[in-house]
């Protein structure tokens, strides 16, 4: 999504977010991700005024300070910055890359399950399942930091049985343009 | 990820301090996959070796292979030098442009007394135009604008004759105008073909 992303062009407007929207989105959000209030504070402290900024393709990336924190498309799940996921790793549920698979990420291609399913991959266990369209981090073989997001294209347990095509459709990586935007 | 939940139990978790690479801006671990990994290591190297150590001992290395075959760490290897060279490659022919390139400096006679001055491919150093517009616009208390010209290049026009002005803040290189080297810019004068009558 953000392998071509020049801020001069892409960007259509920054707004400030009015506070019921605001605190729809924290609701939103705290729903979404596995952070409890307290931390998620920290991330976003209470009464600071986050800025919405509109980019083509319906992104809307919103951003505090200057910084941006999360970013969505459409109606899709929220997503947070690679920079966020790296401070907090255990907001997205982790799924893993083997090393082959690192370079080919790097380069923003989506996932594939043999990648997901092989022995430096790592998907969680039956019981805790995710369904397909569900916002992922990527971690890989032997890091410890994430080196992107995406979202599930299969549920991991058809991942598993499939073993085929796409498993993880990547959306932000390490070293694509929105990383590369440190601040806006 | 049991460690993580057990710990987010009622107080706020403290943020992972993550060590960014100065030259790739990637975390350090991921180095090795950008395109500037021999620099990577060499200035963590210098800044700092206990990290350097972590990343890069032959024990690191060791267990870094992990479960690839080593046919295909080779080819990896080979992969990754080649992009290295690359961007390498990339990197240079940037600077020699760079280098190559020129701003000029325009005087062009409105009329008789009057002047605008156009400044022409300051974007080939990476400065913003609208910014050292608004500098210059500020700086001479005149009007400046970022314009396309018949070429459909963009430029800076300043109101007024400024062009030796600009020609002094682009040499101590005030502001938004820093890393101009001089011998890059000319200066031009260009004066309207009289018409008939005049």
């Amino acid at each position: 999504m953000f392998k071509k992303f020049s801020p001069s062009t892409d960007i259509s407007g920054q707004t400030s977010v009015k506070s019921s929207v605001q605190r729809s989105l924290r609701t939103n959000i705290l729903s979404q991700w596995k952070v409890d209030p307290e931390t998620f504070d920290q991330i976003w402290p209470k009464k600071e005024p986050i800025t919405l900024v509109k980019c083509r393709e319906h992104i809307s990336i919103y951003q505090l300070h200057g910084e941006p924190l999360f970013f969505q498309h459409y109606d899709g799940p929220l997503f947070p910055t690679l920079r966020l996921v790296h401070k907090y790793p255990f907001i997205l549920p982790k799924v893993g890359v083997d090393r082959g698979a690192i370079r080919f990420l790097l380069a923003g291609a989506h996932m594939m399950c043999p990648g997901l399913t092989s022995k430096g991959g790592y998907l969680p266990p039956a019981d805790s399942g995710l369904p397909a369209g569900a916002a992922v981090a990527i971690f890989a073989e032997g890091k410890e930091h994430a080196v992107g997001l995406g979202v599930l294209k299969l549920s991991t347990e058809d991942i598993k049985k499939v073993n085929k095509d796409i498993g993880v459709e990547t959306v932000h990586y390490l070293g694509d343009d929105l990383w590369a935007i440190q601040k806006l | 990820m049991s460690e993580a939940e057990s710990s987010t139990a009622a107080q706020a978790v403290a943020p992972v301090q993550v060590h960014y690479c100065e030259v790739c801006t990637f975390p350090l671990e991921y180095c090795e996959f950008g395109s500037s990994f021999k620099k990577c290591k060499e200035s963590l190297q210098k800044e700092d070796p206990e990290l350097y150590d972590k990343y890069y001992s032959d024990e690191a290395l060791q267990a870094k292979l992990g479960t690839l075959s080593l046919e295909a760490q080779a080819k990896l290897e080979k992969e990754a030098a080649k992009k290295e060279a690359k961007a390498e490659a990339k990197a240079d022919a940037a600077l020699k442009k760079k280098l190559a390139s020129q701003v000029t400096i325009k005087r062009i006679e409105r009329n008789k007394r009057k002047h605008v001055t156009s400044v022409h491919g300051l974007e080939a150093f990476g400065v913003d135009l609208k910014k050292a517009a608004k500098q210059f616009a500020q700086k001479f208390a005149t009007g400046a604008s970022v314009t396309k010209n018949l070429q459909g290049q963009e430029e800076i026009i300043v109101q007024g004759d400024v062009s030796g002005e600009i020609v002094e803040l682009i040499e101590e290189g005030v502001g938004v105008l820093k890393g101009i080297p001089i011998d890059n810019v000319v200066e031009v004068e260009d004066k309207p073909k009289k018409k008939g009558g005049d």
